[in-house]
């Protein structure tokens, strides 16, 4: 379950920006973004996700994860397409390899949403 | 007043992963060591394969081992009757190695011996087709391991450890022919997602494809020390 690994990392990340900021602001959402073509299952983030924060100031934080498709680029027809995980990666026109990958192999944290108490802050 | 602010992060989760990689390939390079990757699947035949190579290419070559192993020592116990100094790491409950564990290892090469002496060293994974290939450790090389008996269609169905090797072993082919296995077949569909991919078939119990496994692991540090000089 390499899911527990990368959602240690991804709690240690968020808790880095977390006190670097002003004041601790009150996290809503953590915004990832995962390729298909990738060896992580989303669903064993989220499960990994909620039981590691359990009780801590992440507690209760929506993690919203979005798929990023498989798109490969053919350059002999000069066209991208889609391949199809577990059954055909070459190019559908010309069978040439898969070699220039366009999106499919991300694992980013994109964005937090957080709240902000206009009275607390500094100004 | 309530208000949602978005905070752009960009930052890839195996980042960290990847800064520690660096580090143990700048150590790496620094001594003047290849470091060769083996994943495979449990059983695919890593550490016999390991055996072979340690038992030829010690005699000319300075070699060491990190092995990855879940709970035991038993493939370092192995490994050890050949003489080459075998670093035994313990994943516990983790199923790949990661930068880290592999850092540690290189410490205990550092305590235990001098590594600038070291010529290559082989880091053995965990087997398994799907975690080692997101987690780098410092390699130069990639080597993936299929044996005949897991079926053609893994390349399909696990492609991002296959995308990554510079070298297929396609290992026990003494035991192709009893198998309804198509060769050729295991080689269109790594081709699909690694058309450059060197595939050697190999089999450790008769020896065959061995010499060229060595000739491409020669050609490897070669290339390396070319690049790193």
């Amino acid at each position: 379950m390499h899911e527990t690994d990368m959602t240690k990392a991804l709690i240690l990340t968020i808790k880095d920006w977390w006190e670097a900021q002003p004041t601790p602001p009150n996290i809503e959402k953590i915004h990832l973004l995962v390729g298909e073509f990738t060896c992580v299952e989303p669903r064993s983030l989220q499960f990994a996700f909620e039981t590691q924060t359990q009780n801590t100031f992440l507690s209760g934080v929506e993690l919203v994860i979005k798929d990023i498709p498989l798109i490969a680029f053919c350059h002999p027809c000069q066209q991208q397409y889609w391949p199809k995980i577990g059954e055909q990666y070459a190019c559908p026109h010309c069978h040439s390899p898969m070699e220039d990958i366009r999106s499919g192999r991300e694992l980013k944290i994109d964005r937090i949403e957080y709240s902000e108490n206009n009275s607390l802050a500094s100004s | 007043m309530h208000q949602t602010v978005n905070a752009a992060l960009g930052v890839n989760l195996l980042q960290a992963n990847q800064t520690e990689a660096n580090h143990n390939r700048d150590h790496f390079d620094a001594w003047g060591i290849t470091c060769f990757n083996l994943m495979s699947s449990p059983g695919a035949g890593k550490t016999v394969l390991l055996e072979k190579t340690l038992s030829v290419l010690s005699s000319q070559l300075n070699l060491a081992v990190i092995e990855g192993d879940m709970t035991t020592e038993l493939d370092a116990e192995k490994l050890r009757q050949s003489g080459v100094p075998v670093i035994g790491i313990n994943t516990g409950r983790s199923c790949h190695l990661d930068a880290k564990m592999v850092a540690g290892g290189l410490h205990q090469l550092q305590e235990n011996y001098q590594p600038e002496t070291f010529d290559l060293i082989f880091v053995e994974n965990v087997g398994n087709l799907v975690c080692p290939a997101e987690f780098e450790v410092g390699e130069h090389t990639k080597v993936a391991l299929l044996s005949v008996t897991e079926g053609d269609d893994k390349p399909l169905k696990y492609p991002v450890m296959f995308q990554e090797a510079d070298c297929l072993l396609v290992t026990k082919m003494d035991i192709a022919p009893h198998l309804d296995i198509d060769i050729n077949r295991i080689e269109e569909n790594v081709r699909q997602i690694n058309p450059n991919v060197t595939i050697i078939p190999v089999s450790a119990k008769t020896g065959e494809g061995l010499t060229n496994w060595f000739n491409w692991v020669y050609e490897r540090i070669n290339q390396n020390s070319i690049a790193t000089h």
